[in-house]
């Protein structure tokens, strides 16, 4: 990629996840709320951002880095995003304890609630067999699968979540931001896992299957 | 989610009335029937929450945003006067928490109710707002309804009551 191209992918990459950032916070509604829930409210939107950015470090899109780079980066966002929902669901409870339980119990009004804690359970998920896999013997093929499941599942609940939710971020940015976080997901998900695999069985890849995971785990 | 829940509910209520339509002819007794009226208002999922027992009596919590319904008594559906109505939301001032942001106020004669307050907003992801009957005169209630937009100037929400 031309030295353009790569500036041009990083700032739009940087711009997308930015900008809706940086819109809810110009939002009203935060004159009215304490700290606890500030903070709880932006690690949610945060998160939703590290959702974009996610699956590319994942499969190595982004110009400019060597690939181990970004795969070291994936794993630190991912300790991010479970950093963000520990923070999302801490600052709830202490705004609103019984809003909270009632959305972790699954019997909030909100029809969004039980999306939100999918995706908590999806992360939180994540996370412990990212910890626990070499010690309970979960094969690479295997966790990947698993992996991507779990991703998914948390992607598509998350953008569920988001989008039901009338907060401090704009309709605007918070649907595009959602429709790129669904794309990067399918797109990464549909070229790793079914693209280049095909690719490679038929001998026809330019390169080796660039499953970055594999060579670092 | 809600209006589902809802929508079971009213199904349930008239599966009952029907029930209690069909049963009549056969001889059901008349405290059966009475039974057969206006259906009591059911406690929304949520509405307790934040709820502080006894919120003082109030002319308004503030300006710019109202809050109003009728009570009504279950059965033959007659106003119900000098009833207490408790209201709580969050609003400019601050979260459904916030002292300030809870107040109480009594039927008129003809069974409605109004309060004035501060404009309310978005609260964990809907704007609503939240009422509780619970004097017991009457069974417990507690309501929370969502505004359509967080727009709204207005909030209303009606009561049927039950005996206790």
């Amino acid at each position: 990629m031309s030295r353009i191209g790569k500036v041009v992918t990083w700032a739009v990459l940087a711009a997308a996840m930015i900008v809706p950032i940086a819109i809810a916070a110009t939002s009203p509604y935060l004159a009215y709320r304490g700290p606890a829930y500030l903070v709880g409210g932006f690690a949610g939107i945060i998160c939703l951002s590290l959702l974009l950015i996610q699956p590319l470090l994942a499969a190595g899109y982004l110009p400019g880095a060597p690939p181990t780079t970004e795969r070291r980066w994936h794993h630190r966002v991912g300790w991010a995003i479970i950093t963000c929902v520990v923070l999302h669901v801490g600052g709830l409870y202490l705004t609103s304890p019984p809003d909270t339980l009632d959305a972790l119990l699954l019997v909030a009004p909100t029809p969004f609630s039980v999306y939100g804690v999918l995706a908590m359970w999806g992360v939180l998920l994540t996370g412990v067999l990212v910890a626990l896999r070499r010690r309970i013997g979960l094969h690479y093929s295997s966790w990947r699968i698993v992996h991507n499941a779990l991703a998914l599942v948390v992607v598509v609940a998350t953008v569920i979540h988001a989008i039901q939710i009338e907060g401090a971020m704009g309709m605007l940015s918070k649907s595009l931001l959602c429709i790129a976080v669904l794309g990067a997901t399918m797109a990464t998900l549909f070229d790793l896992r079914i693209i280049r695999p095909l690719l490679f069985r038929r001998g026809r890849s330019s390169q080796p299957v660039r499953d970055l995971a594999s060579s670092e785990d | 989610m809600n209006s589902a829940f809802h929508d079971r509910r009213s199904f349930l209520v008239a599966a009952s009335l029907t029930g209690v339509a069909l049963l009549c002819p056969l001889g059901l007794s008349a405290p059966a029937l009475a039974q057969g009226g206006l259906a009591p208002t059911r406690t929304m999922r949520g509405g307790s929450n934040n709820y502080r027992p006894n919120a003082p009596l109030v002319e308004s919590l503030g300006s710019g945003f109202l809050v109003h319904g009728i009570v009504r008594r279950a059965g033959d559906g007659a106003p119900l006067g000098n009833v207490r109505i408790q209201i709580w939301a969050a609003t400019t001032l601050g979260g459904e928490r916030e002292p300030r942001n809870h107040g109480s106020v009594l039927t008129q004669a003809d069974g409605s109710f109004q309060l004035e307050m501060m404009q309310i907003v978005p609260n964990f992801g809907q704007p609503h707002a939240h009422l509780a009957y619970d004097d017991g005169a009457y069974q417990t209630v507690f309501l929370r309804p969502v505004m359509p937009s967080p727009r709204d100037v207005s909030v209303g929400a009606d009561f049927v009551l039950a005996q206790a």
